[in-house]
């Protein structure tokens, strides 16, 4: 197991799903269980499902002098940058380390391949892109961290993690290596991934999208419900932010199972957690609530539920949020932590939305309805195709000081 | 500002005209070598795996096989840093299009195939491995941001690291965006400094400031030109040539300097 690692404080953080734009609408909506699911209605084609679709991206275009990034999902990333002050904390750290001293470190799955799909439909006489979409930068993955560095004018380290649906839980960990070795003073870490054809008609293709509203851990979940959401996050060393929440450790781990199954014992997702209690120095029942990978597939499901009832005493409150948001993908990481971030600033554990009859398989741990109680350090799960699993480790603001 | 030190074990190429170390060492010798089969035979993988896969896959596991051989070391226990500035072109292209005419037919096998970590996650599944692994990309300068990384893991973790850095050439109109004309990989074991026998020990720093342009003979510079994986050709010359330094861009602002040093 690896050795305990300082914190890094998490001196910001803002997030825009289907639950609204900024911390303000979110921290409502879990409070409330208030689903942000809609019926389809983005897709190229019909496609009979639920979807997690921010309002207000397509009114929100590009400042001018960024209009060569334009597409869907940069538009959402200068949304979501917009809300909670988060672009002027971003400033002052600038300020303050130095535009080379700040990484960049976001996740995606899809970035904006949803341009390049544009693209592709309205192909010109001669088969090539339609001239206003003949933007290479945009049709590659790194397009959104390209896009975000510039928007920030940051010049430190800068990728893309692009791991499905881990991605932005696993910026957490190239962030805290980076400070810790010195490379960086800060990072914004973070992710963004939009609804696209691919990914609405290609989860379809492998019967994982469900014809309802997803019911994350429901005896009769029918499959996931995919949304879009952005998230972003500032790390920097405790000292810089004393009273701020907490990243406290994180793990990494391989199924080397199934390209888009994942290991029917959960091996990698246990290897994640038990990497990142060590990381953080925290025995399992020290942990207060965790927020799960929870997509409503069948399997996912199954196999999480029976890891959090080995893992876990009831003590420990678990629930998924994706009833709420939808399974955003590459962005789902950081959702998620963000979700996290203000279940312990509130204390509030959000029910686990969307279930109707809860699966006997799920044991003490979770919580079918939103409950009040104080909490000092929580995880999140995020697990991705590939046998891909991350997980993190938060602790309140003021918690461990 | 601070440095990483790590010793490399291993180095996979596949490129054009030349298969591992010793090829581009004969080619900037002005000597000719025999050139690579077409398809990348990925040994590796198992052999039903090797038939189905995309060429991504069989490319990255071909060079990461490479490597893992050179260093002696048990690919179970290596970290995974796989970078790609592209992922699978050929499955993208094959998305576009039949999403554009008929997007309830999308092949499922396809689908997952075209997550960015396809390459890592049959790698990891072929060698049994638990350890961390990722797939990262940053446009042109994909070699040295998965560079940095891997030598972070090693810094940061005290153990050996898997990079590979691969792109396959482009299909379809995305040929025009993407500009990759020819396939390139090139992968590399990466270590904690220790008794083990090393090909190189590498040290890197950071600073502000880009690389400058190259000047390779053919057919480097062609390769360098044709895939931003190639890239990694700032490195592999200086390796090839025994040289002492290298620089390699980390980010649109950022260049890695890397002093290199030899076994007796």
């Amino acid at each position: 197991m690896p050795d305990r690692i300082a914190p890094l404080a998490v001196s910001a953080f803002t997030t825009t799903s289907a639950l609204g734009h900024g911390l303000a609408a979110h921290a409502h909506a879990l409070a409330g269980e208030v689903s942000g699911l809609r019926p389809n209605d983005i897709s190229s084609a019909p496609l009979p499902c639920w979807i997690g679709r921010v309002d207000g991206v397509e009114d929100a275009p590009l400042p001018a002098d960024l209009a060569g990034w334009e597409c869907r999902n940069n538009r959402l990333a200068w949304l979501g940058l917009g809300q909670d002050g988060f672009l002027a904390r971003v400033e002052a750290a600038r300020t303050r380390y130095g535009a080379h001293r700040i990484a960049l470190m976001l996740g995606t799955s899809t970035a904006s391949i949803g341009a390049t799909e544009e693209g592709y439909r309205r192909l010109d006489a001669d088969g090539r892109l339609p001239a206003d979409l003949r933007r290479p930068a945009i049709h590659a993955p790194h397009s959104l961290s390209a896009f975000v560095a510039e928007a920030l004018g940051l010049q430190g380290p800068c990728l893309t993690v692009s791991t499905a649906c881990s991605s932005s839980a696993k910026v957490f960990a190239n962030a805290e290596r980076l400070i810790r070795l010195g490379l960086a003073d800060a990072a914004v870490v973070g992710g963004v991934d939009t609804l696209c054809d691919s990914v609405l008609f290609g989860f379809n293709a492998l019967e994982l999208v469900s014809p309802e509203p997803c019911r994350p851990f429901d005896a009769r979940r029918r499959g996931i419900s995919i949304g879009e959401a952005a998230g972003f996050a500032l790390l920097e060393r405790v000292d810089a932010a004393p009273g701020a929440p907490q990243l406290l450790g994180y793990g990494e781990a391989t199924d080397a199972h199934h390209m888009s199954t994942p290991h029917p014992e959960g091996l990698g997702a246990e290897l994640a957690l038990r990497e990142a209690l060590a990381r953080a120095g925290l025995a399992a029942d020290q942990v207060d609530y965790i927020n799960l990978h929870g997509t409503a597939s069948l399997k996912n499901d199954e196999v999480e539920a029976a890891l959090v009832g080995r893992a876990f005493g009831e003590r420990t409150r678990a629930s998924s949020t994706k009833g709420l948001t939808g399974h955003t993908l590459g962005a789902a990481g950081i959702l998620e932590a963000v979700l996290t971030l203000l279940a312990l600033r509130d204390g509030v554990v959000p029910g686990n939305a969307g279930v109707q009859t809860p699966d006997p398989a799920c044991g003490a741990s979770f919580a079918w309805q939103t409950e009040r109680r104080e909490l000092r350090v929580a995880l999140s799960n995020s697990f991705g195709f590939g046998g891909n699993n991350a997980c993190l480790a938060f602790a309140r603001g003021g918690a461990t000081a | 500002m601070s440095g990483l030190q790590v010793t490399i074990e291993g180095i996979g190429l596949w490129a054009a005209q030349a298969t591992g170390l010793d090829d581009l060492a004969r080619l900037l010798d002005g000597i000719d070598v025999a050139a690579p089969a077409a398809r990348p035979p990925a040994a590796m993988l198992p052999a039903n795996e090797r038939r189905r896969a995309p060429e991504s896959v069989l490319l990255a596991a071909e060079v990461a096989g490479q490597a893992v051989a050179q260093s002696g070391r048990d690919a179970a226990e290596l970290a995974c840093v796989f970078t790609s500035s592209h992922g699978d072109q050929g499955i993208t292209d094959y998305l576009c299009a039949t999403l554009a005419s008929a997007p309830t037919e999308v092949s499922p096998t396809k689908f997952h195939n075209s997550v960015h970590n396809a390459p890592v996650g049959y790698w990891t599944i072929a060698s049994g491995c638990h350890a961390a692994s990722t797939a990262l990309c940053a446009h042109r300068e994909s070699f040295g941001a998965g560079l940095l990384e891997a030598a972070c893991l090693v810094a940061a973790e005290r153990r050996p690291v898997l990079l590979v850095c691969s792109d396959v050439a482009t299909s379809g109109p995305l040929t025009e965006m993407a500009g990759c004309t020819l396939a390139f990989g090139t992968a590399m074991v990466v270590a904690p400094a220790s008794g083990r026998p090393s090909l190189a020990r590498l040290g890197l720093q950071l600073a502000p400031g880009h690389p400058g342009e190259v000047a390779w003979p053919a057919p480097l510079q062609a390769w360098h030109d044709g895939n931003p994986a190639a890239d990694a050709l700032r490195l592999l010359v200086p390796l090839a040539r025994r040289a002492s330094a290298a620089v390699a861009a980390a980010g649109p602002g950022l260049t890695l300097h890397m002093q290199l040093e030899y076994p007796a």
